[in-house]
């Protein structure tokens, strides 16, 4: 999976909910729908746990250092 | 005594002009009254107005440079004290008061002009609901434009680092006070937008009195909110403090605190959500299977009914219990039998002559035949007697009487 934010990945995760409860997939759609909401939901946690604040000045942006990696 | 020469009206009023302006308590004089016949020139900017008492009035300007500094709109009724001196305007002959300064007299000049620019941006809409740019929930970045040293910021952090570390905080320290505060807020707001270096600003500082809180009143700092592309939570002061940037951020929180609370979801909340969802990702799709594999058996009868296998399958069963019920019936007969057969043999066993040789009777034969009376017997004759085991062959030597 490639790296998405946490916005991304819980975006994504509440669709699958919706795409699920919505019903009458084909059974091999439901389980790939399963398997990656599955995913998803540990990788929010994941992002939970092993977030660390970073603090920046502005001043540090506009001389182009230290963006934010995505 | 010289007959005095002619003057031009230029030479008189330029005389005139320069007693005033060489008397220095014209120079500098402070006055109260009220303001009459206002005038704001549509192209110049500059205010000309008459100040007036019960009894006497003047003539007064007041440049576009000087009027740029004061923080209300002067109004006709109301009652001032002017700072300025006094000159000749020498093409009336007319001597003015050329204004410096300016403040409302008796209600608060800064509650006044909180007052007029309130209604004059709310005059424009600037406050409007359908403005307000939506808060995102997930920020990546949240700027922070506040005072480095107060405790509004340190506040700020806290709040953010417990809630959702995820964000990263982009800091921008400037003044919250004092004359290069607004400027500086300002500034900051534009730089934020210029590279969209967030994505929702928290501008605001910790509580303190009306001109401490005064740079997030001003006119500047309310445009450069409301043009920011950037939301904005405006954290000013105490939940009691309202200022003109509450109205026309995005959101308004009471505290710098609240401000960071609004602006990014709780940690924790999240974990939580984020486990209802997995639990209904898990549920629909078990209810999902479920429901195929119903469907399933369905499918599976229904096609019983016209394969050539089911039906021989079905016919198999039948021929199956066919047997079995057979098998069933010849083993009953079987025992039936069999069970009649000994009731037989043991009556045959009853009437059997050898039981009566078991309790210890004996049967005498002469020649073959059964001997029942002695009579019948010769003496120094032979006769055979039967036992339960065995037999005798004995010589009659007596015959009893």
């Amino acid at each position: 999976m490639k790296k998405q934010t946490y916005e991304e990945s819980i975006k994504k995760l509440e669709k699958i909910v919706e795409a699920l409860e919505e019903g009458s997939k084909p059974l091999d759609e439901t389980l790939k729908l399963f398997e990656e909401g599955t995913k998803l939901a540990v990788y929010c946690n994941t992002c939970l746990d092993d977030a660390e604040q970073k603090i920046v000045e502005l001043t540090t942006l506009e001389s182009g250092g230290a963006t934010d990696e995505q | 005594m010289s007959v005095p020469p002619v003057l031009s009206i230029t030479q008189l009023n330029a005389y005139i002009k320069s007693i005033i302006d060489g008397d220095i308590n014209l120079n500098n004089v402070f006055v109260c009254g009220e303001i009459s016949n206002f005038k704001d020139h549509y192209r110049t900017g500059h205010y000309y107005l008459t100040l007036k008492d019960e009894k006497a009035a003047i003539r007064a300007v007041m440049f576009r440079t000087a009027n740029q500094r004061i923080k209300f709109k002067p109004e006709n009724g109301m009652s001032v004290i002017a700072r300025g001196r006094i000159s000749v305007f020498e093409r009336d002959g007319q001597y003015q008061l050329y204004i410096d300064d300016m403040q409302p007299d008796g209600l608060g000049a800064l509650n006044l002009a909180f007052e007029q620019l309130k209604n004059k941006l709310a005059g424009e809409g600037l406050f409007d609901a359908c403005r307000k740019r939506e808060i995102p929930k997930y920020p990546r970045r949240i700027g922070v434009i506040t005072s480095p040293t107060g405790a509004a910021v340190q506040d700020i952090i806290n709040i953010l680092t417990r809630r959702f570390p995820i964000a990263q905080i982009i800091k921008c320290p400037v003044q919250v006070q004092g004359a290069s505060a607004a400027p500086q807020i300002v500034d900051a707001i534009k730089r934020f937008n210029t590279g969209h270096y967030a994505d929702v600003l928290i501008v605001g500082r910790g509580g303190g009195s009306i001109e401490e809180l005064w740079a997030f009143n001003e006119e500047t700092v309310a445009r450069a909110v409301a043009n920011s592309k950037i939301p904005v939570i405006s954290a000013v002061g105490h939940e009691t403090d309202f200022t003109i940037c509450d109205f026309v951020a995005d959101l308004r929180a009471p505290t710098p605190s609240a401000a960071a609370e609004l602006a990014v979801p709780d940690k924790f909340e999240q974990r939580t959500y984020i486990s209802a969802l997995k639990y209904r990702v898990a549920q629909v799709t078990q209810r999902e299977i479920q429901q195929q594999r119903a469907g399933l058996k369905s499918i599976e009868s229904s096609m019983g009914l016209i394969s050539p296998v089911m039906v021989i399958n079905t016919h198999r069963q039948r021929l199956d219990g066919y047997i079995a019920s057979l098998y069933t019936a010849v083993a009953s007969t079987v025992s039936d039998s069999r069970s009649a057969l000994a009731v037989l043999g043991s009556k045959l066993d009853t009437l059997s002559p050898l039981k009566v040789l078991g309790r210890g009777y004996a049967l005498a034969y002469k020649k073959g035949s059964l001997l029942h009376d002695d009579a019948n017997a010769d003496i120094g004759g032979e006769i055979e007697v039967r036992l339960e085991k065995g037999r005798l062959l004995c010589t009659v030597e007596k015959i009893s009487v």
